[in-house]
């Protein structure tokens, strides 16, 4: 399976440098080309253009920056707020783990897209772009922490137990600093394994987010708002040139699956 | 004492605590946001200019904006006590007559997607183990795998371009999910040392598969099944939406989209509790099936 994790590291990385660069190879997202709505694919408008006029492939390039690199900044605020409450769970044990632990699977038990939208309204709806990717990526950050905090307190637990816990607890190490410098740096890979797992699950959140017009404002693109595109889509006009925002969907979270496949086949 | 002696009724008693206290906390939870959130306590009235400061100093007077978080949440609790659920303020209806109109419609669509997708999950990956055939693993992991990285919003769109029923996208959530969990369990049951020894005696292959591989899996099959309970519920709000079915899951959406807090708050505890009570049957009965099988003698 090396083949295929490859395969998945290096469509990412082309897709990651394709997107950060979209300025340099595509036209504004924005930009309307008035005389031009609903042109089908040609040399100037690589994917043909939106029902405003938008430049397709331009929209896909700015979406796909959007999504990839927003989903792996809220798996890092996810992850860090799982190593803090669940790695200090763990490490400390006791009542206190116990009480933590319960309030994780308290808030496992909320069902994750309810509990979502219901947080989503609480907060302004009518607000710029760049507010409601600011509010959607923090949201999937903030309250995606449970699973990887449940994880991580297990792991955290079985360090704190460990012999070179003890050994440092006699040389006179404790408290925080013991946690700091001993336990943390041993909880790397599972939290980045945690952090890898949280990528594509943020990436289809926010998908379905879009699609329900709950996730990132117009005229900003992000894959939600890109496959809401589909809602328009008539198999009598036939542009199938509206499925390669899916098609690369589906490609880019298969890549990070293929990923994690190979990070959990030597287990 | 109880305890040591009927351990099934203790595991029932805390399970049962384990519901009451989401309710109280999740409640609690809700009532706390829905009090904080901004636009607490206005009316859109206000706005209009006819009204004398007097007729907005009586609106204001009105809402209940002016309670505390605890004394809205005893508010709260003592309604919901007497089987009010108090009124959508979207859709201006007795919320407990929403949940009456809507659920059977979610339960239908919830059960019939739940079904499908075990039934498909389920008789693929037994074919894969039974068949120990690379192709068909290749093929239903790679069905499972595509699946697992579609949206459900997506997946209802897809629906709706193909003309096909909307309902059937909730099993083709719940599929992938079994799938790969239960093929996976099954593969590294099969390949347990007593399944060999069961084959070495001239066992048939159903009854090596029934007796040693499925049997051993099947308390954990059961929390799958508690959990896809919850992967059910939570593609329903996609797939209603989209699909124009008029359960619970088009029911929040529409609430998430008017900011009726109040409603999504109730629709989010009685999913947790239905979620909540169905994993909770399922850890029961595991621990039965497990406890059953510890029993018969080897």
């Amino acid at each position: 399976m090396k083949w295929a994790r490859l395969f998945g590291i290096g469509f990412l990385i082309v897709v990651t440098f394709a997107c950060v660069f979209a300025n340099f190879v595509a036209p504004s997202y924005a930009h309307q080309f008035r005389d031009e709505p609903e042109a089908a694919p040609s040399r100037q408008h690589l994917l043909g253009t939106d029902d405003l006029g938008r430049d397709r492939f331009a929209r896909v390039l700015y979406g796909t920056r959007v999504s990839l690199l927003l989903a792996p900044a809220a798996a890092l605020l996810s992850s860090l707020l799982a190593v803090l409450i669940g790695g200090t769970a763990g490490f400390l044990g006791g009542r206190v783990e116990r009480a933590v632990m319960a309030a994780t699977d308290l808030f496992l038990s909320l069902p994750w897209l309810f509990l979502l939208i219901t947080v989503r309204a609480l907060l302004p709806l009518n607000v710029s772009p760049i507010t409601s990717v600011a509010i959607t990526f923090a949201l999937l950050g903030c309250l995606g922490w449970a699973a990887a905090a449940r994880v991580i307190c297990a792991d955290a637990r079985s360090l704190a137990h460990s012999d070179f816990i003890l050994l440092a607890r006699a040389s006179g190490s404790s408290g925080l600093r013991l946690l700091w410098r001993q336990v943390v740096p041993n909880l790397q890979p599972i939290v980045f394994a945690q952090f890898w797992i949280s990528i594509p699950v943020f990436i289809l959140t926010e998908a379905n987010l879009g699609v329900l017009g709950l996730g990132v404002a117009e005229p900003l693109p992000s894959w939600g708002s890109l496959l809401r595109e589909l809602q328009s889509y008539s198999a009598i006009t036939g542009q199938p040139w509206q499925f390669v925002p899916l098609i690369l969907f589906v490609v880019v979270v298969s890549c990070f699956h293929l990923v994690l496949l190979e990070q959990e086949s030597p287990a | 004492m109880i305890a040591t002696r009927h351990p099934l009724l203790s595991r029932l008693v805390r399970h049962a605590g384990r519901i009451a206290l989401t309710v109280v906390l999740g409640g609690l939870l809700g009532a706390t946001l829905v009090r904080v959130a901004p636009g607490f306590g206005v009316d859109e009235a206000e706005l209009d200019s006819r009204l004398s400061s007097q007729s907005i100093a009586a609106l204001r007077a009105s809402q209940p904006g002016s309670d505390s978080v605890a004394s809205f949440y005893w508010n709260y609790l003592s309604r919901v006590a007497h089987g009010d659920l108090g009124i959508s303020r979207s859709l201006q209806q007795p919320v407990a007559e929403l949940l009456r109109e809507r659920t059977p419609e979610t339960a239908k669509s919830v059960v019939l997607g739940l079904l499908l997708g075990w039934l498909l999950g389920l008789s693929l990956a037994v074919a894969v183990v039974m068949s120990r055939s690379w192709g068909v693993d290749l093929f239903a992991s790679l069905l499972g795998g595509t699946l697992l990285c579609l949206p459900a919003a997506v997946l209802a769109l897809l629906f709706l371009i193909a003309r096909m029923p909307g309902r059937l996208v909730l099993a083709l959530i719940v599929f992938p999910n079994i799938f790969r969990y239960t093929r996976n369990l099954l593969v590294r049951s099969a390949a347990s040392p007593h399944v060999l020894t069961a084959r070495a005696k001239g066992l048939g292959n159903f009854a090596v598969f029934f007796w040693h591989i499925l049997r051993p899996a099947a308390p954990q099959l059961l929390a799958l099944a508690g959990v896809s309970v919850s992967i059910a519920f939570t593609a329903s709000i996609p797939v209603e939406a989209l699909c124009d079915l008029p359960g619970l899951g088009q029911l929040a959406w529409k609430a998430a989209l008017s900011r009726d807090l109040y409603l999504l708050v109730t629709l989010t505890m009685i999913v947790a509790v239905v979620t909540l009570g169905a994993n909770s049957i399922a850890d029961l009965l595991g621990h039965a099936l497990s406890d059953h099988s510890s029993e018969v003698p080897a």
